[in-house]
């Protein structure tokens, strides 16, 4: 047992804290620390930054890009870059697709679309929800016929998050309705340029438009589109969202976000004074601070006792913990901004303090954090089930 | 950084979980032991002994195993983990925690070894009533009269006051708290014990004039040396009540599991098995810090601070398990007879003693702008 990181994973520390500082550029940092919408643009070039790095997806297989880094020093990564208000790589790309293709896709797909992947070339959205199949994936009923070396692909999906971005889609299309729900689905990526696709944008509660529904009308799809064999597609999805749920706890940005609450509420009393002489606010912060910190080190026990490969069986409580921590704290900035949250719509002129505008939308934004990556009712039945043998 | 065992320290936890496994096989016999006073069985506590279990903080030349804070929490956790009765965490890491940071060499070599074999059980006579968890003396004073010095005040409540050898007592002195040993068959001492709700002793311990030893140099503020220890005490607390709440979680799935209603077993039911999700979530946040806190001080960091956000976690996740595991039982959770409620009887002393979370929390307000972010390594 001890504390201090050892003095090899030290220095990487503060090589990473040195790059996220200084090689992304400011405008992006200063986008993110202002809690406000990166542009596609930013998005891609902070990636393009990191790729020239070689640090952009290093949970992939070396030959293809990755590293060959401990779980340790994978989760010092996104610390470090997340503290340093860089945002993360597109996940679509770098945690979703990439590490399918690169597992389970032929060698000419592979060298097709990875390099371009890891590089933000090819701008990535998911095609899994469906109107009828949200937590309960496997009863999606997008079609893919086969005709000939091509599938036609008929149906909608939803909640695809950026899809207005997106260059393709990875998919999971039923490919035979006959058998049990799971093991007739395939894993298909489709241009979404095709003829048949269409975009719809979905307004969230927030006011803004990230999420869309994707629609596909007899959409031909070469077969060699297919990622690995038909009709495994579950067992590639299991595998994806497997991962999606380790870095889904995002420590580093909450714990950010909480200390920039922290130094706005200085001044945020009536006649600049600060909330922190508020005993309940400072009983509130106290709190949240102790339990992002008791987040943080399950993180850390979870990446420490991990060598062996295994998931660690704490790693479910990361999604299902961190989400709801990022949810309190973006609650606890709208009360500290009090009746100025109102002023979200404010433009030049207004007096409102900027994160102040921004509270609520951001508030209302992160709701959805507890229901996407599998909903914390979904991470309840894991728990339950895989951890404590409680099947009924 | 790194949260596992070695493996000496392995076999440490499993010879302790063997021993107790033993002494504590069933609820009953537990119920048993608390049932006639001291409230712990002294044979166990001779095997503690034998095993070296009660001499592991200490240095080698004042009598101990010179093991350190990992070790203490390996003890701590497997004592919680059948809620032995016995006070390690009292006697051994509280009161011998005390000798060791204040006494001079002589009074270490001398109560030290002892505590080690067996032979003496000390307890930390602290807490007066009214004084809630100040670390400062008040209602008993010290007084210096040639070369001698006295007590003047009451103690109460004493954990494990009246079967004590030795009281290590905090008093009033010029400047501060001073420390004091008293024998427990000193004259003008006066212990009247009674029951604690977790099945354990305290007293109401009465100073007139009581002839007393200063503990290291005659007369001097020992805040620090209290401070340090409290901090070690706390988060061994934490990892009893670790322990604790691993066998309310596991007694409670197991019940899911096994007993039926409706022709099926409850755990078909899923309002429960979320909630034991739920209990598992509190559980392995407040492992994470609580280990985190014994790294700290093995590092030399900030115990005290540490110490605070332990035993904030832990109150708030004792509260939740130790609630939630009656309730999942139903009826048969409110009975003596069964175990669980012995398990919250006891984390909700444990919340209780050196500082409930609402008091933590307290103390962390207090250091809210000292910095911007909670960084956990150093």
């Amino acid at each position: 047992m001890k504390l201090q990181l050892s003095a090899e994973d030290a220095a990487f520390r503060e090589e990473m804290r040195d790059f996220f500082r200084t090689k992304v550029p400011q405008h992006i940092r200063d986008t993110v620390a202002a809690r406000r919408e990166l542009s596609k643009e930013q998005i891609v070039e902070s990636v393009q930054v990191m790729n020239a790095a070689g640090i952009a997806v290093p949970n992939w297989p070396v030959e293809w890009g990755g590293k060959d880094w401990t779980p340790l020093q994978r989760h010092i990564w996104h610390e470090e870059m997340q503290l340093a208000c860089v945002p993360p790589p597109l996940a679509f790309n770098a945690s979703m697709v990439g590490p399918v293709i690169a597992a389970f896709g032929s060698q000419e797909v592979k060298e097709r679309f990875l390099p371009k992947t890891a590089n933000l070339d090819i701008w990535w959205s998911q095609g899994f929800s469906e109107p009828d199949a949200g937590s309960d994936l496997a009863s999606l009923r997008t079609t893919a016929v086969k005709e000939g070396d091509e599938y036609v692909v008929n149906g909608q999906k939803t909640w695809t998050t950026l899809g207005q971005y997106g260059d393709w889609i990875f998919t999971l299309v039923r490919t035979d309705p006959e058998v049990k729900k799971q093991a007739g689905i395939s894993f298909l990526l489709i241009d979404m340029t095709s003829p048949g696709v269409e975009v719809r944008p979905i307004e969230l509660i927030d006011g803004g438009v990230e999420v869309n529904e994707v629609w596909f009308e007899d959409v031909r799809v070469p077969a060699e589109n297919l990622v690995g064999e038909e009709n495994k597609g579950w067992d590639y999805a299991k595998f994806l969202l497997g991962n999606e749920r380790v870095g889904v706890a995002p420590v580093g940005s909450t714990k950010r976000t909480l200390s920039q609450a922290k130094e706005v509420a200085k001044t945020a009393g009536p006649g600049g004074t600060s909330l922190l002489d508020d005993p309940l606010v400072a009983a509130q912060f106290a709190d949240l601070e102790n339990e992002l910190l008791a987040l943080e080190l399950t993180a850390l026990r979870v990446v420490a006792n991990s060598a062996d490969g295994k998931p660690h069986p704490a790693s479910s409580v990361l999604k299902l913990r961190g989400t709801e921590l990022q949810q309190a704290v973006t609650e606890l900035v709208v009360d500290l901004a009090g009746p100025a949250s109102l002023a979200s719509g404010a433009g030049d002129g207004s007096d409102i303090a900027d994160w102040a505008r921004v509270a609520t939308p951001n508030y209302l934004n992160f709701r959805k954090a507890s229901i996407y990556g599998g909903s914390n009712e979904v991470q309840r039945q894991i728990i339950a089930g895989t951890i404590l043998g409680l099947r009924g | 950084m790194d949260f596992l065992l070695d493996s000496e320290q392995e076999a440490l936890r499993d010879a302790v979980r063997g021993l107790l496994a033993k002494a504590y096989d069933t609820s009953e016999t537990r119920r048993a032991a608390t049932k006639k006073d001291p409230g712990w069985d002294e044979k166990t506590w001779q095997r503690l002994a034998e095993m070296g279990v009660l001499g592991l903080p200490f240095a080698e030349e004042d009598g101990g195993m010179g093991a350190g804070p990992a070790e203490v929490s390996i003890v701590a956790e497997e004592i919680g983990r059948v809620i032995a009765p016995e006070p390690f965490v009292e006697a051994v890491v509280l009161a011998g925690g005390l000798v060791a940071a204040a006494g001079t060499a002589e009074q270490r070599a001398e109560i030290i070894g002892a505590l080690a074999e067996g032979t003496l059980v000390p307890a930390f006579a602290h807490t007066e009533p009214g004084s809630r968890y100040d670390l400062a003396a008040s209602g008993v004073t010290a007084a210096e009269s040639g070369d001698s010095w006295t007590l003047t005040g009451v103690k109460e409540p004493v954990l494990g006051g009246e079967r004590a050898d030795l009281l290590i007592v905090s008093a009033a002195v010029d400047g501060g708290t001073g420390l004091f040993v008293v024998k427990g068959d000193a004259d003008n001492l006066t212990r009247t014990s009674y029951t604690t709700y977790d099945g354990g002793r305290a007293a109401h311990v009465a100073f007139a004039g009581t002839v007393a030893t200063p503990l290291g140099a005659a007369g001097a503020d020992q805040t620090e040396a209290i401070a340090a220890t409290v901090a070690r005490a706390q988060i061994a607390y934490g990892h009893e009540s670790l322990g604790a709440m691993d066998t309310a979680l596991k007694t409670t799935t197991e019940y899911l599991k096994t007993r039926k209603q409706f022709g099926v077993p409850l755990m078909t039911f899923q309002a429960l098995t979320f909630r034991a999700a739920d209990m598992y979530v509190s559980l392995e946040l407040a492992r994470s810090t609580v280990s985190w806190a014994t790294l700290v001080l093995l590092d030399g960091g900030d115990a005290a601070q540490a110490a605070s956000r332990a035993k904030l976690q832990v109150s708030k996740a004792g509260r939740h398990i130790g609630q939630e595991a009656i309730q999942l039982h139903g009826g048969i959770g409110m009975t003596a007879e069964y175990s669980v409620g012995h398990y919250m009887s006891r984390l909700t002393a444990i919340d209780h003693t050196l500082g409930d979370g609402r008091h933590h929390l307290n103390q962390l307000m207090a250091n809210l702008v000292d910095h911007t972010v909670v960084e956990p390594l150093p």
